[in-house]
Order: C-alpha cells, then sequence, then structure tokens
C-alpha cells in the first residue's frame, strides 16, 4: 500500500518539505548526487519513495542523474533530480536537451556560495542567471524561488505541475537557509490539492513534437515509435539538421509555449504597495528580511511596499513595471553581486530608479537594518 | 526461421547516413538479423537509446522503434530511467567508442558493475568518424589522426575487458570481419539477464582507414581478419606479441543478480511493509 503522507501540521525542514511535496505530487523517480546542501532530499526519497511505488537511485555524477531523469520521464514516470551549484553547472547541457526534447522533469537547486566549490554549507542566490542562461542556445526557462518551509513544500507541487502543463524542465531555486531550517508547516488533504499529469496521446497521432503549442506526450513501449532527439527535428521528432524553418519554428515555439503563458506562471506576493514611496522586490531567503526592513521604513515615515518574487522565470515584467510606476524608487536586496538587479532594471524602463543591496559569502544574510538603512539614504537624496 | 530475413522491416523508409563502407551497415544488419531469429516481428518491445557520434544514427531515427537518441555520452545513465521504469522492455544501446568509452565511460563501468540489464552494442572504429577523424581512446598506439599528425602518444582502451572486471553478465567483442560470430554474439547479449556489452570493432575508411595505409573497406576487413586472436590464444601471448592485435571472443557470460531485479525486489519490500 502507498504511504502518502497524511494532512496535518509538521515541523520539517526545508528540504524534507520538498521530499514529501514530491511524493504528494505524483513524482515516481528520483536520480541524484550527494551534495550539500540538498543531500537530504536524496535521503528522505531514498526511504520514502520505495514506499509510495517509486525509484530513487544514486548515479555517479549529476550529469548522470539528470540523463536518467530524463530517461525515467520518456518512460511514462513524473521524475526529479535535486542538487546543487557544482551539480547544477553539470547538469546544464542535459537541461538544454530536456528543453530541446520537451521533458517534463523537476530541478531543485539548493543555491550555495559559489563560484565553483565556494563556500558549500554556506547559503547564496548566485544561480539566477545560470538557472536562466546555464545551458547554451537560445531558451527559455522556468524557475521558482520559495522563501520557507511551506513554500519548499507547495512550490514543490507547482514545480511538477508547471512541467507537466507546458512539458519543460522546471527548476526549483532553493537556497541553504530555506533548505535546511524548520518551520512549521500544513500539508492539505488530497482533495486540494491540484495535481497535474501530462496530456497524453489519442491512438493514431504522430506529432509529438509540435502543431500544438504543447504536444501530447506518449511514453516508451506504448506503441508510438517516437523518435526523441536533442537536434532539431520536426513535429514527428525526424531530424533536420540544416533546415532554417523547421530551426526557426521549433525554438520559437519551444520559448513562446512558456512567455505566451507567463501570467499563468508567475506568481507574486505583494505587501502594502498600495502608494508606497519606495518599493523592495526580492525573492528566496532574501526576502524574509524585507518585512522587518518595511517597517523600521515605514517607523520613519518612508512608506514602503515589497514584492516578493516566487516566480524567477519567466521574469514577472509586468508585475515590476507597476511596481516601478507606483514607487519612487525600487530597491533589490540579493545574496549575489546583482544578478536580478539588471532585469529589474530593464523591467522598471527608466520608470522608477533600481538600487541594488548585496552581500555575499559566509552565510550572513541581509539585515532589515541594512535594508533600512539603503532606502532611508537613498529616499533622502531623491527627495 | 521459416520467415527470410529482411532489415527494411524493422527500419523506417530514411536513407541511411553512413558513408560507402562505413561498418555501421555491417552492425546494423548483424543487429537486426539478431532480433529477427530471436523471432522478434518487429522493435515494439525494444527501446532504443543512443548518444553522439555515427554509431549512434544506427538505431535514432532509423529503426521502426522508441528511440531516445540522447546527449554525447550519456546514453546509459537514460537507458538507465526508462529500463527501471519500465523494466520489461529490452533496453538497447548504441553508440561508439568515443560515446561510450571517451566522453560517456565512468556511466559504461557503472552501469556494468550495477549489472544493469541493458545490451550494449558499441562499434568501435577507434576514431571520431563523425568530426572527421581525430584520436579516441581506442586508437591504436602511435596512429596517425588529424589530432595525433605525429602518432597517438596513448594505448588504447580495452572495453571489453573493462566491463567483464566491473560485473557485467556477458561481454564479448568481434569485428565486422566475423559476421556470424558478431550476430551469435549479439544474441546471447539480448538474451541474458544483466549487463550485456559487445564490442564490434568496425571499419571507418573515410576517417580512419585512409591515413593509416587502408584506404578501402576491405583493406580494413582483411587488417581485421589478419590481426584477430582468439581471446584464449591471446591470453597466452605477452603485451609485446599483443601490440596491434584484435582479441576477439566471449570474455564473460555468467549468472548475476540484475540492478533492475534487485531495485525492484526492495520496492516491492518497501510498499508492503509501509
Amino acid at each position: 500500500m502507498p504511504n502518502p503522507i497524511p494532512p496535518g501540521t509538521y515541523f520539517w525542514q526545508g528540504n524534507e518539505a520538498c521530499a514529501e511535496a514530491a511524493i504528494t505530487a505524483g513524482c515516481k523517480f528520483f536520480a541524484g548526487y550527494p551534495i550539500t546542501p540538498a543531500t537530504e532530499i536524496a535521503e528522505h526519497l531514498a526511504k520514502r519513495l520505495p514506499q509510495n511505488n517509486g525509484i530513487a537511485i544514486q548515479m555517479e555524477d549529476e550529469i548522470a542523474s539528470l540523463g536518467a531523469v530524463i530517461g525515467a520521464s520518456w518512460a511514462g514516470a513524473k521524475a526529479m533530480t535535486a542538487t546543487s551549484g557544482p551539480g547544477f553547472s553539470l547538469m546544464q547541457e542535459n537541461i538544454g536537451y530536456a528543453i530541446m526534447t520537451e521533458t517534463p522533469c523537476v530541478i531543485i537547486n539548493i543555491q550555495r556560495a559559489g563560484p565553483s566549490t565556494g563556500q558549500a554549507t554556506k547559503p547564496g542566490q548566485g544561480d539566477i542567471m545560470q538557472a536562466r542562461w546555464g545551458t547554451h542556445g537560445d531558451h527559455t526557462i522556468i524557475a521558482l524561488t520559495p522563501n520557507s518551509v511551506q513554500e519548499m513544500h507547495d512550490l514543490t507541487i507547482k514545480a511538477f505541475n508547471l512541467a507537466e502543463t507546458y512539458r519543460t524542465p522546471v527548476i526549483l531555486l532553493a537556497d541553504e537557509i530555506i533548505a535546511h531550517m524548520r518551520e512549521e508547516i500544513t500539508t492539505p488533504p488530497p482533495n486540494q490539492i491540484d495535481i497535474i499529469n501530462r496530456k497524453k496521446p489519442k491512438r493514431g497521432e504522430t506529432a509529438f513534437f509540435g502543431h500544438q503549442e504543447i504536444p501530447p506526450m506518449p511514453a516508451v513501449g506504448e506503441g508510438y515509435n517516437i523518435a526523441v532527439t536533442g537536434s532539431t527535428h520536426n513535429e514527428t521528432g525526424q531530424r533536420y539538421t540544416s533546415d532554417p524553418t523547421i530551426h526557426r519554428q521549433l525554438v520559437e515555439r519551444l520559448i513562446s509555449k512558456i512567455e505566451n503563458n507567463t501570467q499563468q506562471i508567475t506568481d507574486c506576493e505583494t505587501h502594502n504597495t498600495n502608494n508606497c514611496q519606495a518599493a523592495i522586490i526580492s525573492y528566496g531567503c532574501t526576502s524574509r528580511a524585507t518585512y522587518e526592513a518595511a517597517e523600521l521604513a515605514e517607523e520613519k515615515g518612508i512608506k514602503t511596499g515589497l514584492l516578493r518574487l516566487k516566480t524567477l522565470w519567466p521574469f514577472p515584467n509586468s508585475a515590476v513595471r507597476e511596481m516601478a510606476q507606483t514607487a519612487k524608487a525600487l530597491f533589490v536586496p540579493e545574496m549575489n553581486l546583482k544578478q536580478l538587479y539588471y532585469e529589474v532594471k530593464r523591467a522598471a524602463e527608466g520608470t522608477a530608479p533600481v538600487f541594488p543591496i548585496n552581500k555575499i559569502g559566509g552565510g550572513e544574510m541581509i539585515t532589515p537594518e541594512e535594508i533600512f538603512s539603503e532606502i532611508t539614504g537613498r529616499m533622502k537624496s531623491l527627495d | 526461421m521459416t520467415e527470410k530475413f529482411s532489415a527494411r522491416r524493422y527500419l523506417r523508409d530514411i536513407r541511411l547516413p553512413f558513408c560507402p563502407g562505413c561498418g555501421g551497415y555491417t552492425v546494423m544488419n548483424c543487429f537486426l538479423k539478431a532480433v529477427h531469429e530471436l523471432g522478434h516481428k518487429d522493435l515494439s518491445n525494444f527501446v532504443f537509446c543512443s548518444g553522439i557520434g555515427c554509431a549512434a544514427w544506427i538505431p535514432s531515427p532509423h529503426f521502426h522503434a522508441d528511440s531516445i537518441h540522447t546527449t554525447h555520452g550519456r546514453s546509459i545513465p537514460v537507458a538507465t530511467g526508462v529500463k527501471l521504469v519500465r523494466p520489461n522492455l529490452s533496453v538497447v544501446v548504441f553508440g561508439g567508442d568515443g560515446d561510450l568509452v571517451g566522453i560517456g565511460l565512468s556511466h559504461l563501468i557503472h552501469a556494468a558493475r550495477r549489472n544493469l540489464d541493458i545490451t550494449v552494442i558499441m562499434v568501435n572504429n577507434m576514431i571520431y568518424g563523425m568530426t572527421g577523424g581525430q584520436a579516441a581512446p581506442t586508437t591504436p598506439f602511435k596512429a596517425k589522426t588529424t589530432t595525433t599528425p605525429y602518432g597517438n602518444f596513448e594505448r588504447p582502451l580495452d572495453a571489453a575487458r573493462l566491463v567483464t572486471t566491473a560485473g557485467a553478465s556477458y561481454s564479448a567483442r568481434w569485428t565486422t570481419a566475423h559476421l556470424n560470430e558478431l550476430e551469435e554474439a549479439m544474441k546471447e547479449a539480448l538474451t541474458i539477464k544483466g549487463f550485456a556489452l559487445v564490442e564490434a570493432i568496425s571499419q571507418c575508411p573515410t576517417a580512419f582507414g585512409r591515413r593509416v595505409g587502408l584506404k578501402t573497406a576491405a583493406d580494413m576487413l582483411r587488417w581485421f581478419k589478419e590481426n584477430s586472436v582468439p581471446l584464449k590464444r591471446a591470453e597466452e601471448m605477452t603485451e609485446k606479441e599483443l601490440a596491434g592485435k584484435i582479441a576477439v571472443g566471449e570474455f564473460v557470460h555468467r549468472e548475476l543478480p540484475t540492478f533492475t531485479d534487485t531495485v525492484h525486489e526492495v520496492l516491492k519490500e518497501a510498499t508492503e511493509n509501509a
């Protein structure tokens, strides 16, 4: 008998919440390689997936891990892997492959301080642009950023649903703090959780790579004679390695099937944004400091709104633009050296000035006071 | 077998991409003949995984079957995922020497170590053929290639022996000059439970032969025949005597627990006890 977690209240670590959510979402295959600070996901799933008719294996490296996940997905299983920066780097080629072959899968990246081995046990938010552009060639990606243990759970389920809906790899871009901290969380009853499964073809269908924005996806062994390839291919999977039209049609569709649905995919949380003077745009662990920062600013008479991005890619352009039209200035705290700042600046289109607040290394978070002091300093000079 | 063998029965109607004289045709034909003689009327029970390089094109997209053409060297990890989720399907990996023992070597060793229940057909043409003839981990010592114009500094890797040591159920090496043996080995590999490798030494007159004085496919096949040594005899020869020779035969043929069975036994137990 499968043994899903009963609905209720739990005191969980972020990684544990992610692993349990994967089971709830219907994940039946996990392949991974040990890496701090993501290992607990592999450990938890090694124990819990077999109890729920699923398979969890350890592969020889991260390249093989995502390879096995892709194979499992084409065999019809919902599949995922979990890693951190160095492993995420190794996965980039297969992420591109999953995009090109429209293979649904979930990649959990628990960010730590890089580059290279960096500070393996310390948090960071340095993989924002790697998630967006890490694999070669024109493409787009979906990346979600949780800021609590509850969201590690909820956004993991959402990641599976988006992967299945859009037939694409989805990245959960968490960080060491959210992954390792423990918080109370609530798992809802099964009938209150939306679970989406990939669209399957009807007998006789042959177009699994085109014609529709999101084509149906058969599994191997079902009699469809599927030809899956990372080379440029037409709607039936046949390779066309020099035809310009087929290449353009394919790559443009792979991008538009996501970007045309940006409104459906993206999710932001707003707080006190009505008529705010300053706005803080944040995501992940850093966002946890913004609530107090806003209160401190408020006490000084600066009405400060919060826009928290739960989706980084596709970038929630309209939410950011709206913020830029409301506030006199935007503040972007990040535990990296201005990775999302430029994206916010682009989306603001010069409507409001954008100020970065950055800190890296040693696991030191950006404090509410640091954000507050940047806001008061800048707002004064804008008056 | 009463029905006459025709490779076309198993192929999509697409022109094959191989150069004239390529050993890929031979390997394809031997494999499909093995499939035919094992009584498969079609390939519906198979999934083919392949990576990058000429050999990867043997199944993909030419076989009328499910085929997954993966990134370079990663066909075995993808096959691992497929096999674990669909254990009843026969999962076959096709790849060249560069794909399987160059960039993808670690996956080959680990799959053999796990005794993952798949068949790997490795077409060893001793060169990176698709990119025009660069040295591979299988290129003979001192051989001239486009990236070793003064001769190859490195000694070639012995894949058939390597997977034997790693824990495979089955491993054999033949050449494209040994049609019957190659086909029989493929039948064994497709039948045995566990990891099975068939290494087919194959001619690439276009990117390799013509640079080492073997201009045509016939020259290369003659070279294979003259230099092949049965494994038993090879084991009695010194390393010096074996230089430039090709040891052919069955390296291992044994029953071992398979990865797929073990994983699914554990899964069953865990589900029952949950």
